[in-house]
């Protein structure tokens, strides 16, 4: 990831690079005690599907939280920083899915701080359903010489 | 006329279990979630370019809950803590044995940097009337949870809609 995207490059409608994942049971389980979850729903197959009445174990929150944050900053490289993400879930992702995420910009925007400012619509589908969608607003620098990652107190408004 | 019992109402945008996570943050978990997701973010893999960019390593920001979800086991405690207390009193209140979460919006403010001690409250915003969906019957509610460090900035606000219910026999 060596790409630093700046306000200037970015307009409404672009389309982020779409990011395409053959979920696996590991996915699943490693994403889950990478959040530190360890409810059986998301590693134990039998309590998923008889305790919770699910297909199979499933994704966890935090873990798709952080899927999102990869692919948005996959896409605007390090100075990009996360300022809100709002995700609603309408399905659940499962061992043997291939999840895919698109992305698309819907403002562009300099606050009165000076901070620049991207609004996306992001989408993690299975086989065409909409599993999550994702508001995010990531701040990216103004230009080269601007890092939002500098930004403190009054000058960060996420 | 509200069914939500008084005891409930009560509680709506009270702080309630302040608690302060039970290690301090550390890279192993965010090299393991950056690698559960691979996600190649350079901040978080090389010390020049966080340096550069943030003044030192952090944490992946969507981490927040990470610091805070207590240990499976730890020596002389009897109970599992629960790490969203709020939503587990609402499920044993209402008397709703399953939950799912259907939102979730997360605010990042201060950078997460290995070693901060961070610190948790939980907050009740909203429970609503019974409702029906495809799951069950049930209730939403809306719980936010604040993060700060040590020096008592803030670094992130997590707000969850949940959906606790019965399943549908």
């Amino acid at each position: 990831m060596t790409n630093r995207l700046t306000l200037d490059s970015v307009q409404p409608g672009d389309v982020l690079p779409e990011l395409v994942y053959p979920v696996t049971a590991t996915t699943i389980v490693l994403g889950a005690l990478a959040a530190r979850d360890w409810r059986p729903m998301h590693h134990d197959h039998d309590f998923a599907v008889n305790r919770n009445g699910t297909q199979d174990i499933f994704m966890n929150t935090p873990n798709q939280a952080a899927w999102f944050e990869r692919f948005v900053t996959d896409w605007t490289g390090p100075t990009g920083r996360l300022g809100r993400m709002k995700f609603r879930m309408k399905g659940s992702v499962f061992p043997g899915d291939t999840m895919t995420m698109r992305g698309v910009v819907d403002g562009v925007e300099t606050d009165d701080a000076g901070c620049g400012w991207v609004s996306l619509t992001v989408s993690l589908t299975v086989d065409g359903d909409l599993k999550t969608d994702c508001a995010a607003r990531v701040a990216i620098p103004t230009d080269a010489s601007d890092n939002p990652w500098a930004r403190r107190g009054d000058a960060w408004r996420p | 006329m509200s069914t939500v019992p008084a005891e409930v109402e009560a509680s709506i945008d009270q702080i309630q279990y302040e608690e302060t996570g039970e290690f301090p943050v550390e890279r192993g978990y965010v090299w393991t979630t950056c690698a559960s997701v691979e996600n190649g973010n350079p901040l978080f893999w090389d010390d020049a370019v966080a340096a550069e960019i943030t003044g030192g390593p952090i944490a992946a920001p969507t981490m927040l809950s990470v610091w805070f979800r207590p240990h499976h086991w730890s020596p002389g405690r009897d109970e599992q803590p629960m790490p969203l207390q709020v939503h587990f009193d609402l499920k044993q209140i209402f008397g709703l044995p399953e939950a799912v979460m259907t939102d979730n919006t997360i605010i990042f403010h201060e950078p997460v940097r290995p070693g901060d001690r961070l610190r948790t409250r939980q907050l009740l915003r909203s429970v609503s009337e019974p409702k029906t969906t495809k799951l069950g019957t049930g209730r939403f509610w809306v719980i936010d949870v604040e993060y700060l460090n040590q020096n008592d900035e803030l670094v992130g606000v997590e707000s969850y809609t949940g959906f606790g219910y019965q399943r549908a026999s």
